[in-house]
């Protein structure tokens, strides 16, 4: 049977008014078991799987057409079908369903808690907040993992390193990993509980405080959300300042990433010169925008203030510096045979699994996934600018290395032409009253963020659910580390850079 | 590398020639703590971070300490991986029920005598998650703190400033909580 169209299972439910840009409706259960198997069958992307009370929403995209949907499903009785039992990417994401709203996925492979560790003091917190005994201590259920000589290594929540908080439970064969698993949701701080009934600033302020790394991703994904919904457009001049802020927290980060990477593997000069590239970068985003990490500078409606004076020069002179510095730092990675030694072969994610997991970028990207949302998904200013989004097939420590090198060179260019081409005019344009449903999103330096909210009539947020990459990343790291020695580990995971924050909320 | 290194020798460390190291500021803030270090800790303090339910905002700046240009260990500050080797917990985050039990224990783990600083907006008062649920409150709910550097995040040199403080604060021995 010939999989329908995106748009033909849109047409088998109720459609909802006010849902922007992509359409959403209310499908039976035909047709949610339908999504899900066209997930398995490769036919659609899953984008997120989040809860209401009493309902499930599922964001799926076509990658055919590039156009995406929400489909949502009413489980009055707190059931519904499981999309994990077809498609394993989404059975975390309704481990979370199941803490937060009460509502359990039939069929689902894996039931255990996910986020909730029992100590809440409250059950389903999103839903009736039933006050429940704290379950102190409670005993997790790792997956069993049998043969001879196995030991076990538990690593975490607290590292060596200064990193966010994880467990890492290793089973090894002498140095050899045979399975990773990951236990998260230390970092919980109920973001989207908070979320409810908070004004659009409050939200914007929570979004950015989502994963500190991503502030002006989170911020954009949050603010495009918005103006959906109220169907308002920013000044063209905010959209080119956020772009222009995007990209210096993509070089940052990857500037960061790279140097930790090759530290990870005792290489400490690289480690120094990147963080030289990165401190550069963090000191003009703060001469042009006010702060290192941009905190607070997009907001719904457009950006909170223009460029300061002397910031576009600062940013003019990052651009000259890392054009003068990183191909020396390029060759030096590459010349370096013993740092090569470690990052060549180490971790690798099969393009198979990337396929299956639609992980968004770097991890995606250095295993043939030819996917970014600035240009498939493409948003302002994205759609005026020319850059190429670097893929490679090796899926190893070295190719992710590369992606990101690569992406530091594309956002030089990208900033080159936003500060040649940014119109004039104002920054901040004043939200039209009302409430609406919206769907956001933003490539961020890990991969897309999105976001999908509910206004009501005030104006405030009813509901809000932010979707962070590191969902359909953290699980391939368990698969990346399969095979190697434990000590590779910091390599991959650094590779990876999932974040706890974002994925825990 | 060679080239890169040679490089480094003729132009000198950024932390002399960079804009942060030429800043008064951070020249003042060495001299101050080459003084009361070395009276009272020997020159040296080891430092332990635990992110006990930050956004990760304020791990990124604590990292940015250890950079070219900020380089901490000049001053004799060290970050250390086990709470065992340490005298001073930095602990960001407005304290997640979640990661409670996990710090109590680091806690407990670090030898009298220590000094906990509560790093960030959310370790200090919660910050924008003060109230939630899944939240303990600020720090202090959960274990002595002798130290508050605010912000969100605090940057390197709002960082060091306090470092540097909690050296003037304590005006005797360190505290000890068995």
């Amino acid at each position: 049977m010939v999989a329908r169209s995106l748009a033909d299972l849109v047409a088998a439910g109720q459609p909802v008014a006010a849902h922007r840009p992509w359409p959403r409706a209310v499908v039976p259960e035909t047709v949610w078991t339908e999504a899900a198997q066209q997930l398995r069958d490769g036919h659609l992307t899953l984008l997120g799987l989040w809860g209401e009370p009493k309902t499930v929403h599922m964001a799926v995209l076509d990658e055919g057409t590039w156009r995406g949907a929400v489909l949502t499903l009413r489980c009055p009785d707190g059931r519904f079908p499981s999309v994990g039992r077809l498609h394993p990417p989404a059975i975390r994401l309704e481990r979370a369903i199941g803490d937060l709203f009460g509502m359990m996925a039939d069929g689902s492979p894996d039931m255990r808690p996910w986020l909730d560790h029992g100590s809440w003091g409250v059950a389903q917190p999103l839903d009736r907040r039933a006050p429940v005994p704290l379950r102190p201590g409670t005993e997790y259920r790792f997956l069993a993992v049998e043969g001879r000589g196995l030991h076990q290594i538990p690593v975490g929540p607290v590292h060596a390193g200064i990193i966010e908080p994880g467990h890492f439970r290793f089973t090894a064969n002498g140095e050899a990993v045979a399975r990773l698993e990951e236990r998260l949701g230390y970092v919980h701080k109920g973001i989207e509980s908070l979320m409810a009934g908070a004004a659009l600033e409050r939200g914007s302020q929570l979004a950015q405080r989502t994963s500190g790394d991503s502030v002006v991703a989170y911020g954009i994904a949050f603010a495009r959300a918005v103006e959906a919904a109220l169907g308002a457009a920013p000044p063209p001049r905010a959209l080119w300042l956020r772009a222009l802020m995007a990209e210096l927290e993509r070089i940052a980060n990857h500037c960061g990433d790279v140097g930790a990477i090759c530290n990870d593997a005792a290489f400490a000069v690289m480690h120094a010169q990147c963080g030289i590239l990165r401190e550069r970068t963090l000191r003009a985003a703060a001469a042009a925008f006010g702060h290192r990490l941009m905190r607070d500078r997009v907001v719904p409606g457009g950006v909170a203030g223009d460029l300061a004076a002397g910031g576009r020069e600062a940013i003019v002179a990052l651009l000259d510096e890392i054009r003068r510095r990183l191909p020396g730092l390029i060759a030096l990675y590459d010349n370096t045979t013993s740092l090569q030694d470690r990052t060549v072969g180490t971790g690798v994610v099969k393009p198979a699994l990337v396929r299956q997991w639609a992980p968004g970028g770097h991890v995606g990207r250095a295993s043939g996934r030819s996917f970014d949302a600035r240009r498939d998904l493409a948003y302002a200013p994205y759609d005026r600018l020319s850059f190429e989004v670097p893929v490679r097939h090796e899926g190893d420590v070295n190719a992710r290395v590369w992606i990101r090198i690569r992406e530091i060179e594309q956002s030089v260019s990208l900033i080159e032409q936003i500060l040649a081409t940014m119109p004039p005019g104002e920054v901040l344009r004043a939200l039209p009253a009302g409430g609406g449903e919206g769907v956001g999103w933003a490539e961020a330096f890990r991969g897309d963020v999105l976001v999908w909210l509910r206004l009501d009539p005030a104006g405030r947020i009813a509901r809000c659910h932010l979707r962070d990459a590191s969902w359909f990343q953290w699980p391939l790291l368990e698969a990346a580390i399969e095979g190697n020695i434990v000590a590779d580990f910091p390599l991959c995971n650094k590779s990876f850079n999932c974040s706890y924050s974002g994925h825990d909320l | 590398m060679r080239k890169i290194l040679f490089q480094s020798l003729l132009k000198g460390p950024v932390t002399e020639t960079g804009p942060a190291a030429d800043d008064a500021e951070v020249a003042a803030l060495a001299q101050r703590v080459d003084a009361s270090a070395r009276r009272r800790l020997g020159r040296s303090l080891a430092i332990r971070e635990v992110d006990a339910g930050s956004c990760n905002g304020c791990e990124l700046e604590i990292h940015a300490l250890n950079n070219p240009f900020y380089d901490l260990e000049r001053f004799g500050f060290k970050f250390v991986a086990s709470p065992r080797h340490a005298d001073v917990l930095m602990v960001t985050g407005p304290v997640t029920h979640n990661m409670r039990e996990a710090l109590e224990r680091t806690y407990a783990a670090t030898p009298d005598p220590k000094w906990v600083v509560a790093v960030g907006d959310c370790a200090c008062d919660g910050g924008l998650f003060a109230g939630s649920y899944a939240c303990a409150g600020p720090v202090e709910k959960v274990v002595p703190v002798d130290l508050r550097i605010r912000g969100c995040p605090p940057d390197p040199v709002a960082l060091l400033k306090g470092l540097l403080a909690l050296l003037e604060a304590q005006s005797g021995p360190a505290r000890s909580r068995g």
